[in-house]
């Protein structure tokens, strides 16, 4: 608990610089398109239609859509930028369609009056129509703020840290404490922001000048420390700092804390850990060199980014050609191999295994009708699963797809049939699950490789050299136990990753 | 003080006010009759442009309302509205002083302004300065109604139908209010009604309109002895026979 709690003020400051200026913007967007919609009514279906058409994209893939938008504008397309472009974007519905109700709803005999007494048009929006609308207005700005909170959690994908971040690492490593802190933590700032955007609204209806000024000076200061420590946080991006990338399961977030605690100790560098990243997301911000270092596998490589179908007999074959093609098409450095392979393998419970007979996964592909499979997010949309399909000629009942940290958990418990494991989870020999033989070849090798972006080739030679003392050192063993240690015993990334370091010292200490 | 001619108004095919022109002299009141869609109130807004006119011209003080901005125009005349029209997030004195605030006095010339004006229209200052509009009765609503058209002394006014929700006893007391006022301060004033009764009181001149058209304008005594036409003349009837019977009553109760 104390352990989570000491991330809380990262995570909620990060959170609250993304949902405090995307809601400064998105307000300040809204509240003039919707007093322009009002006075240009031929506006109205455009503005609005499109502010909808927004709010209905399932809000996780309107931050993810950002990475390549922004991608393709050369701009920063990991991290802050996306999520805030994402956030704003996404508040802007409520405050607009409010601003437009609010306004709509003032009585056209008051309107008439501003104009009798001599007001201008812009008098009358400022004296009559807008003091008129705020309740309404602000009512807007309240729902904009609550979704916007809680939307922000899913900014840590497109790695810009968030109390998201609390939720993504904890389910998967099954850190029930870290999820909870997480939603609580969110849950309380959504309260208290609303609560803020309430009091200012009452503060006015009352005409109590003396509130109105403690509620602003309130926001006033959470935007001034925000900002700041957001100009700090962008600024320290220029200084000499190496980002380690990690996507979104347990194996990446030891490996990316063993990666910078190697580094940090061999070179001195400062590092920050990019933890959660969405799984292209991840060689994308490499690429774009918004992180540094990560560790990706030699199959994945091989079919999501090269997008080859068949691969060739042998690890060592596809770690050359993925070597190359990575050297030459994307500039991005194989540092080497950490030693073990980290695949794609379909997994049953051992018990139904025996009992029809299956060892490899040629023998499913008689009994596959009458089975269910259950599959990660990406699995049943990537080559391999097509590989695999199409050389067995599997056809299941049914492919489930569900999050990778709940598959075990789902197989174990009989709610599936077959799994699309990773080879190294500690889980398969912990739900005594057996891995079936591939024996065709269809699944490619899946070598843990560090891959090394632009920037550190050029510039820091003495990190990437730091980077290949580790390779070799890792096998699918280790990994399995370190594995095992995060999900099942509860220890942190960080700690499995330190004893590791500690270890590999003690050993090559000369004697 | 306020000429129209050839004042017409148009909505597509529908003439709803037809070729009109009117005279107010310096402190004299006119009273607009007519029943609903006769164009009285169209005419009114006409003034101070409210409504733009489709053809005509209006001139106050021998200028062309169409060569000054609007907002400045509407500054200078007084107006109240049917529906009162008092502004729910300012307080009484914020609605009285609005005008005179838009016209950039400072703070302490309009709280004085807005003390006075209150007075003027038989309100505390004290008592209702500060309040919310919707803590006053109808009657006192109208008479900050009243307060605020005049509060940047203008010397034309336009009432729309000004106590036409009001009972009748309050009624009278905002007529007697507003015929001393107006004395006082030599107003100019066009005054929109469709009550005979109302208009025979305070009116020193009465024009009556009918679908668009000016039927016939004189002084009280002129229309009550020699109406127009038969329209006017049903006009005159109602209160001339409701007075006989409250005269009978008064001749037949024993004293």
């Amino acid at each position: 608990m104390s352990e989570q709690l000491a991330l809380l003020p990262g995570y909620l400051t990060a959170h609250l610089q993304l949902t405090l200026f995307a809601l400064l913007i998105g307000t300040a967007f809204s509240v003039p398109a919707g007093v322009l919609v009002t006075r240009m009514k031929w506006l109205d279906q455009p503005v609005l239609g499109t502010a909808s058409v927004i709010q209905t994209i399932p809000s996780l893939a309107l931050l993810a859509i950002m990475v390549p938008a922004l991608a393709a504008l050369g701009v920063q397309s990991i991290g802050f930028l996306p999520a805030f472009i994402g956030l704003t974007l996404y508040s802007v519905l409520p405050i607009l369609r409010n601003t437009v109700t609010g306004l709509a709803g003032v009585d056209p005999a008051l309107v008439e009056a501003a104009r009798g007494v001599g007001m201008t048009p812009m008098q009358r929006l400022r004296r009559v129509e807008l003091p008129l609308a705020m309740p309404v207005i602000l009512a807007g700005i309240r729902t904009s703020t609550v979704l916007t909170v809680g939307v922000a959690t899913l900014s840590t994908p497109v790695g810009a840290p968030s109390l998201g971040n609390y939720i993504f690492s904890g389910l998967q490593t099954r850190n029930l404490t870290a999820v909870l802190v997480g939603c609580v933590a969110a849950a309380v700032l959504a309260q208290v922001l609303d609560g803020l955007v309430r009091g200012l609204g009452a503060a006015f209806a009352r005409r109590k000048r003396g509130w109105a000024a403690v509620v602003l000076t309130v926001i006033g200061v959470l935007y001034a420390y925000t900002g700041v420590s957001l100009v700090r946080d962008l600024g320290a991006r220029d200084a000499g700092q190496v980002v380690v990338g990690a996507k979104t399961f347990t194996e990446q977030y030891i490996l990316a804390e063993i990666l910078a605690g190697q580094i940090a100790e061999t070179t001195g560098a400062e590092t920050e850990v990019v933890s959660s990243l969405g799984s292209t997301v991840a060689f994308d911000a490499l690429r774009a060199e918004e992180i540094d270092v990560y560790v990706d596998y030699s199959g994945t490589i091989w079919a999501t980014i090269m997008q080859r179908a068949a691969a060739p007999e042998g690890r060592d074959a596809v770690l050359g050609e993925v070597t190359q093609f990575l050297r030459e098409e994307h500039g991005v450095e194989v540092a080497g191999a950490l030693g073990f392979e980290n695949a794609y393998a379909l997994a049953m419970r051992r018990q139904q295994a025996e009992e029809i007979g299956v060892s490899g996964i040629g023998d499913l592909t008689a009994y596959a009708r009458r089975l269910d499979i259950g599959g990660d997010y990406e699995f049943f949309g990537r080559p391999e699963w097509a590989a695999i399909r199409d050389t067995y000629g599997l056809a299941f009942a049914t492919e489930r797809t569900m999050d990778a940290s709940l598959m075990y958990q789902a197989v174990a418990s009989e709610q599936v049939d077959v799994i699309s494991a990773f080879s190294t989870d500690g889980r398969i020999a912990a739900f005594d699950l057996v891995v079936l033989d591939d024996e065709r070849g269809a699944i490619p090798p899946y070598d843990a490789l560090i891959l090394v972006g632009p920037r550190l080739v050029r510039e820091r030679p003495d990190v990437v050299a730091a980077l290949r003392q580790i390779t070799g050192t890792i096998d699918a063993d280790r990994m399995r136990r370190m594995n095992l240690a995060v999900d099942q015993d509860g220890a942190g990334p960080a700690a499995v990753a330190e004893s590791f370091l500690q270890e590999l010292r003690a050993a090559r200490r000369p004697q | 003080m306020i000429e129209t001619a050839g004042l017409t108004k148009r909505y597509g095919d529908v003439v709803v006010v037809d070729n009109l022109s009117l005279h107010v002299s310096d402190g004299e009141l006119l009273v607009l009759l007519g029943g609903s869609g006769s164009g009285k109130t169209t005419t009114l807004k006409m003034v101070n442009r409210l409504i733009e006119p489709s053809a005509g011209r209006i001139t106050i003080d021998g200028q062309d309302t169409a060569t000054i901005e609007a907002h400045d125009l509407r500054r200078r005349i007084g107006y109240v509205f049917q529906r009162v029209g008092l502004f729910p997030h300012m307080t009484v004195a914020e609605n009285v002083g609005v005008t005179v605030t838009l016209l950039g006095w400072d703070r302490t010339r309009v709280r004085r302004r807005v003390d006075e004006l209150l007075e003027l229209v038989e309100l505390d200052p004290a008592l209702v300065g500060d309040r919310s509009p919707s803590e006053l009765s109808g009657g006192q609503q109208q008479r900050v109604g009243v307060a605020r058209a005049l509060a940047a002394s203008p010397r034309v006014m336009l009432l729309d139908e000004p106590f036409g929700a009001l009972d009748p006893l309050t009624r009278d007391r905002l007529q007697q209010s507003f015929l001393r006022i107006r004395r006082q301060l030599h107003l100019a004033a066009i005054f929109v009604t469709h009550d005979m009764v109302e208009a025979l009181l305070i009116g020193d001149r009465i024009a009556v309109m009918h679908e668009g058209r000016l039927v016939q304008i004189g002084t009280p005594r002129e229309l009550l002895r020699s109406p127009a036409d038969d329209y006017v003349r049903q006009l005159m009837e109602t209160p001339t026979r409701q007075a006989r019977v409250v005269d009978t009553l008064l001749e037949d109760s024993p004293a």
